[in-house]
């Protein structure tokens, strides 16, 4: 037993500042020289001020908190579907045979082009707009549980046979152990998708409903091109927040066992 | 448990049918193994000793003949079997002390006597202070070790290896064959090994049974009388694993007028 002794580099690499850096100065060079259209492309500082007084502003924290709920309660329920689904047809034959393809085929059909159909169910509302985040969440998770299933050795399997592990023991002490690193992949894949899907969901299920994306079509609808950005900004920051925080629960839930670096 | 791990094969036959084809990989395997006895079976790669192995601990089935343990028709895998297979077969979301645990996961007894039992085994194969490593924190030997004790944790009747030590170097194996038969000694077992190591099945068995392929046969059984722990430099253990050598090296057809 060896233990690695990995030199942690304290200082922070600051070479991913140099582009988004380089692309505001540029903005503000084009915009503070005045070559181009300020009406379409708003000075930075303008940005900043409208970003000042929508922080200050108790409906977007409302918004964000909307957007957030909305995605986390569709990521969980298509997080479970696409476990219990991907489970299924890694492990039984005869489930991949009977709804494999099917799963396949409806894969290939764009998820957006799923919302014609589910406002027409569900309407523009909370309903709507959870199923499409669940649908988005339910095929990344899906594979990843597949692939991972798929992947459980014969060798081990002989184990479980040897020791007599039960159905329930087969299930909860091997496979989903075994699976869980393509589990977490596809867990880690399907949240960023399910964040794509809320924002998706509040643009074109809009019901002038709360939520992030109604930051934009707001700012769209008033030509204020500031809270466009604004609320283009927010969403990123919020998706990176929600990804960092997913990395995180992934690397340590798998660091301990020295499954990933 | 006295009597217990009593192994009779009887007239055992097994075919895998390949293309249509039948391809008879054991043919007519009679050998009758003693309570606490150590039989190793060597054999060229092909000779279906692995076959014979996985049979006994119940992983293939669809044979002809008989296989019973202390009197009683083996069906399926059961917990009076244990297994140790070349790779060590760890599960590697688990650590040294849980992986043992699997071995014990459907005995019966209670939580304390189980992981009474672990502790104990985690000790008889060396690993004390080892209870919270990972597999791939551990060299091969101490994975094979790991597999040992998780094999023996539920006590089983029999003990089947198959070319546990195949995988180590040679250092390795030499101290793991020692370990072995300390082992074996200390839990009273009946052990049956498989190997293509003539040495480490002479060092290690009461009785060498010697297969010969196609299909798989038993071509002779060498009894090795000699003391315990046996010392590989000794001229008696030199002379019985040439004998067993020679087996290798004679045409098939003279050893076939043997039987």
């Amino acid at each position: 037993m060896s233990t690695t002794s990995s030199t942690t580099t304290c200082r922070i690499d600051l070479r991913g500042w140099v582009l988004p850096l380089t692309l505001l100065a540029l903005w503000w060079a084009l915009t503070a020289a005045g070559w181009v259209n300020t009406k379409l492309i708003v000075p930075p500082g303008n940005v900043l001020h409208v970003a000042a007084t929508t922080l200050s502003d108790a409906a977007f924290w409302q918004g964000t908190l909307f957007s957030v709920t909305r995605d986390v309660s569709g990521f969980i329920v298509g997080a479970l579907g696409g476990v219990a689904l991907g489970s299924l047809l890694g492990a039984s034959r005869w489930a991949d045979r009977l709804i494999g393809p099917s799963f396949h085929t409806m894969r290939q059909i764009s998820l957006f082009a799923w919302l014609p159909l589910l406002s027409t169910w569900f309407g523009y509302g909370e309903l709507a707009k959870l199923v499409f985040i669940s649908l988005s969440t339910l095929y990344p998770v899906a594979l990843g549980a597949f692939e991972g299933v798929r992947g459980v050795t014969r060798a081990h399997l002989e184990v479980a046979k040897v020791y007599r592990f039960t159905r329930v023991q087969l299930l909860f002490r091997l496979i989903l152990p075994a699976a869980a690193p393509q589990i977490a992949t596809g867990l880690t894949l399907g949240l960023v998708c399910a964040w794509v899907a809320t924002i998706g969901a509040e643009f074109l299920l809009a019901n002038w409903g709360n939520g992030l994306g109604n930051i934009i079509i707001k700012g769209r609808s008033t030509f204020n091109v500031e809270l466009i950005i604004v609320g283009m900004l927010a969403i990123g920051l919020v998706g990176t927040v929600l990804n960092r925080i997913a990395a995180r629960l992934e690397a340590h839930a798998l660091r301990r066992q020295g499954r990933r670096a | 448990m006295a009597h217990a791990g009593t192994l009779d094969i009887k007239n055992l036959s097994k075919q895998y049918r390949v293309n249509d084809a039948a391809l008879p990989v054991l043919d007519g395997i009679s050998l009758s193994i003693r309570s606490g006895e150590f039989v190793s079976i060597v054999g060229t790669s092909g000779c279906g000793k692995s076959t014979l192995l996985r049979l006994l601990i119940g992983l293939e089935g669809d044979y002809k003949g008989e296989i019973l343990l202390d009197g009683q028709h083996i069906v399926g895998t059961s917990l009076d079997r244990g297994i140790v297979f070349q790779e060590h077969r760890l599960f590697p979301w688990l650590n040294v002390e849980q992986n043992i645990a699997v071995g014990v996961l459907n005995a019966p007894g209670g939580d304390g006597t189980k992981k009474k039992a672990v502790q104990e085994h985690i000790a008889l194969v060396g690993l004390k202070g080892f209870e919270a490593a990972y597999p791939h924190q551990l060299s091969g030997g101490m994975s094979q070790r790991v597999a040992i004790a998780r094999a023996l944790v539920n006590r089983p009747d029999v003990l089947l290896l198959d070319e546990p030590f195949g995988a180590l170097d040679a250092m390795t194996r030499g101290h793991l064959q020692q370990e072995l038969e300390r082992i074996w000694r200390a839990e009273g077992t009946t052990a049956i090994l498989v190997t293509h190591d003539v040495e480490e099945a002479v060092y290690l068995g009461d009785r060498v049974v010697v297969m010969q392929p196609l299909p798989g046969r038993i071509r002779r059984i060498v009894d090795v009388p000699l003391a315990r722990p046996r010392d590989r430099s000794a001229a008696a253990f030199a002379t019985i694993k040439d004998d067993v050598m020679s087996e290798f090296i004679a045409t098939p057809q003279s050893a076939l007028s043997d039987r």
